[in-house]
């Protein structure tokens, strides 16, 4: 691992006072526009106030269902998206403020992989080319120098050199998501947002590329945000796990705490949908009736109230905080220490 | 009694590169109003063995060249399609993964219900199959049904897209009902709700029921037996019970143990199958999964195994499977 210890030099001297990650209050709402002339009629609440650090090496798991913003939290992170309010530190710098070139310095050091890797990789580039990108990008090293960091990246994510001849259609599925590692890798990130990288993927494969993963966090004392729906992986690869409804977080515990006892009941009634591979275990489950509620209008108060069983009145007029738990944890919920 | 008898099936497609065996014999057996899991990858030929059974494989490059489909006593591979059209959404009806694909977007839910039950019960007054279409979206959890009728398709969120076809899919009361990965595309909650309902129609119409899935979970919540396919063939096939508490064939072991379990410990390394399933084009000779197998020998690519009984209802096609039962015990 020649390119990668070369590049990972140094990095932990600076900036060792604070967190890797910072995010504070982030909200980030998208306009509705509609009629012959475009107005903004509405905004989408894709993310509201959502608060969490991250330590070096550490991960952290963001779970929930479609449309409840946990993408758009990772897309921001990396300026993909701008907040509409709130901050995103990176190692105390606040990312918002950046101009183009410390955005560039700063995607060094965030990378993401996405759902669908063949969507990602450049149909006509070949293998080498798609690898040898990012050190183009950031002006490092001769083409022989690249071509031969991209021969270890190849091997380190469990592929022969020869795939850099090869374009992206002649990979399968699990093979196209470890192209997708190892260019997230080239540049020796101290963070890799993972939004639904594994969710596509067949089961046997799918445990393939979560070990890689995980080696190669322990290699690279990588941090990581783990965005997907599928609650068993998240809690698989994850310290500490957010879950999201709507736009917010509504509890965020170590993963074991939020499993053996979840205490929102949005979280309660998650874990008890998920289907359990054994037959015997048929629990009764809590099947939370009707659909997520559009985030253009979302309920008042607690938005999670329209679909709980222990809603009272006051959880539609008044807008819980997060509150800590005794065991450290944070739960938004008026009523956790009556219900639990 | 069984409603529906696969057997032999295979199945054989054109391709640029030539004519690939996409289903090698496959068999299987449906009870009434029993749930019957087929599980496997991509590419296992799960989703062509319930086209097949619908008469729906894609014309002209796929095509059934060996086998028989039983359903009320007669092979419907030997029917004209007027007369399997006839069978098709009355006696064996079927449920896609993607809603919105399936249904027609330029239609209001109304037109395409009541299309599909007049067109198998052609007598019934307009009146009363609209009473009727009220009542079966009524049935299916559709809040204010009346209202929905009059609505198309993209008014509607995934998992009532979901009801909806259900609701398309039972109108005509069919004896076997074919949900290809039918949660799939819906969040966990919404999941929960239509497998809940599933079993509730299954209880009150008395059908049986092939749930085609990649999901071992799903397959442990609702089927009451499963067949494992890997790469064309049938590898495994147990009521559901035996298949989770002894699984035989190696494929099944390692699918069993990939998935992560939420009571698991977390970030130790998952059990994985090496490798990846072949193409039809680099398919290996004897047992297709031979060259992923940890226990495969000269003679597990030599010939392939067939279906051996390890219990009653409970067979594995791997040639190894008593050896390695001895191993393990």
């Amino acid at each position: 691992m020649h390119a990668l210890a070369r590049l990972g030099e140094g990095r932990d001297l600076t900036m060792r006072s604070f967190p890797l990650l910072e995010v504070e209050r982030l909200t980030k709402h998208f306009p509705v526009r509609a009629g012959v002339i475009p107005r903004t009629v509405g905004r989408v609440h894709a993310v509201d106030d959502v608060s969490f650090t991250l330590r070096r090496g550490e991960t952290i798991g963001l779970v929930g269902e479609s449309g409840c913003g946990k993408s758009t939290v990772g897309k921001t992170l990396l300026r993909l998206y701008d907040a509409t309010s709130g901050t995103v530190k990176f190692e105390g710098k606040d990312v918002s403020e950046m101009n183009r070139a410390q955005v560039r310095e700063l995607r060094k050091h965030i990378q993401i992989i996405f759902q669908d890797p063949f969507e990602s990789l450049n149909a006509r580039h070949t293998i080498g080319k798609i690898l040898a990108e990012p050190f183009v990008i950031q002006k490092m090293g001769t083409a022989a120098e690249r071509a031969q960091w991209v021969g270890e990246l190849l091997n380190r994510v469990g592929l022969d050199v020869s795939a850099s001849n090869r374009f992206p259609h002649e990979f399968s599925g699990g093979q196209r998501q470890r192209i997708g590692i190892a260019r997230a890798i080239a540049l020796s990130p101290k963070l890799i947002v993972c939004d639904e990288a594994v969710s596509a993927l067949d089961v046997s494969v799918q445990s393939q590329v979560v070990n890689l993963l995980l080696s190669l966090q322990q290699e690279m004392s990588l941090a990581l945000m783990f965005i997907a729906h599928d609650l068993a992986v998240v809690k698989h690869v994850s310290d500490r796990i957010a879950v999201m409804y709507l736009g917010e977080i509504v509890e965020m515990r170590d993963g074991e705490d939020i499993y053996r006892s979840p205490r929102h009941p949005y979280t309660k009634a998650l874990i008890s949908a998920i289907p359990v591979a054994d037959p015997r275990n048929k629990s009764q489950r809590t099947i939370l009736e009707g659909d997520v509620p559009s985030p253009i209008n979302p309920p008042s108060g607690c938005r999670f109230h329209t679909r709980c069983q222990f809603a009272t009145p006051k959880c539609s007029k008044y807008r819980p905080e997060l509150e800590e738990l005794p065991d450290g944890g944070l739960v938004k919920c008026l009523r956790w220490n009556e219900i639990n | 009694m069984t409603v529906l008898d696969v057997s032999g099936l295979s199945v054989s497609f054109d391709t640029d590169e030539g004519i690939v065996d996409v289903l090698d014999r496959v068999d299987f057996k449906i009870r009434e109003g029993e749930t019957h899991g087929i599980v496997g990858e991509s590419g296992c030929g799960k989703s062509v063995t319930s086209l097949a059974i619908m008469g729906l494989l894609p014309k002209p490059s796929g095509r059934v060249t060996a086998g028989s489909i039983k359903f009320a006593g007669r092979d419907i591979l030997k029917l004209s399609s007027t007369e399997m059209r006839s069978i098709r959404g009355d006696g064996i009806s079927m449920i896609f993964q993607e809603p919105m694909a399936a249904l027609n977007p330029v239609q209001r839910v109304g037109n395409q219900l009541l299309e599909s039950l007049r067109t198998h019960r052609s007598d019934i007054s307009t009146d009363k199959a609209r009473a009727k279409c009220v009542e079966m979206l009524g049935h299916v959890g559709i809040p204010a049904p009346e209202q929905r009728l009059r609505e198309y398709p993209h008014q509607l969120s995934g998992g009532m897209r979901q009801r909806v076809m259900i609701a398309m899919a039972l109108v005509n009361v069919p004896d076997v009902l074919i949900a290809d990965e039918p949660t799939t595309a819906l969040d966990v909650t919404i999941q929960a709700q239509i497998l809940e309902l599933l079993k509730e129609l299954q209880r009150d119409y008395g059908m049986a029921v092939i749930f085609i899935t990649h999901d071992l979970a799903v397959i442990a919540e609702i089927s009451d037996s499963v067949t494992v396919m890997y790469a064309g063939r049938v590898v495994e096939r147990a009521p559901v019970l035996p298949l989770f508490d002894g699984p035989q064939h190696p494929y099944t072991k390692g699918l069993l143990g990939s998935i992560p379990s939420l009571a698991g410990e977390p970030k130790t390394d998952l059990t994985t199958i090496p490798g990846m399933v072949p193409t039809f084009f680099t398919m290996p000779s004897g047992c297709r999964f031979s060259n992923r197998c940890e226990h495969a020998q000269g003679r597990c690519s030599e010939t392939v195994p067939s279906l051996e009984t390890v219990q009653s209802s409970h067979g594995v096609a791997c040639m190894r499977w008593r050896d390695l039962a001895k191993v393990a015990t």
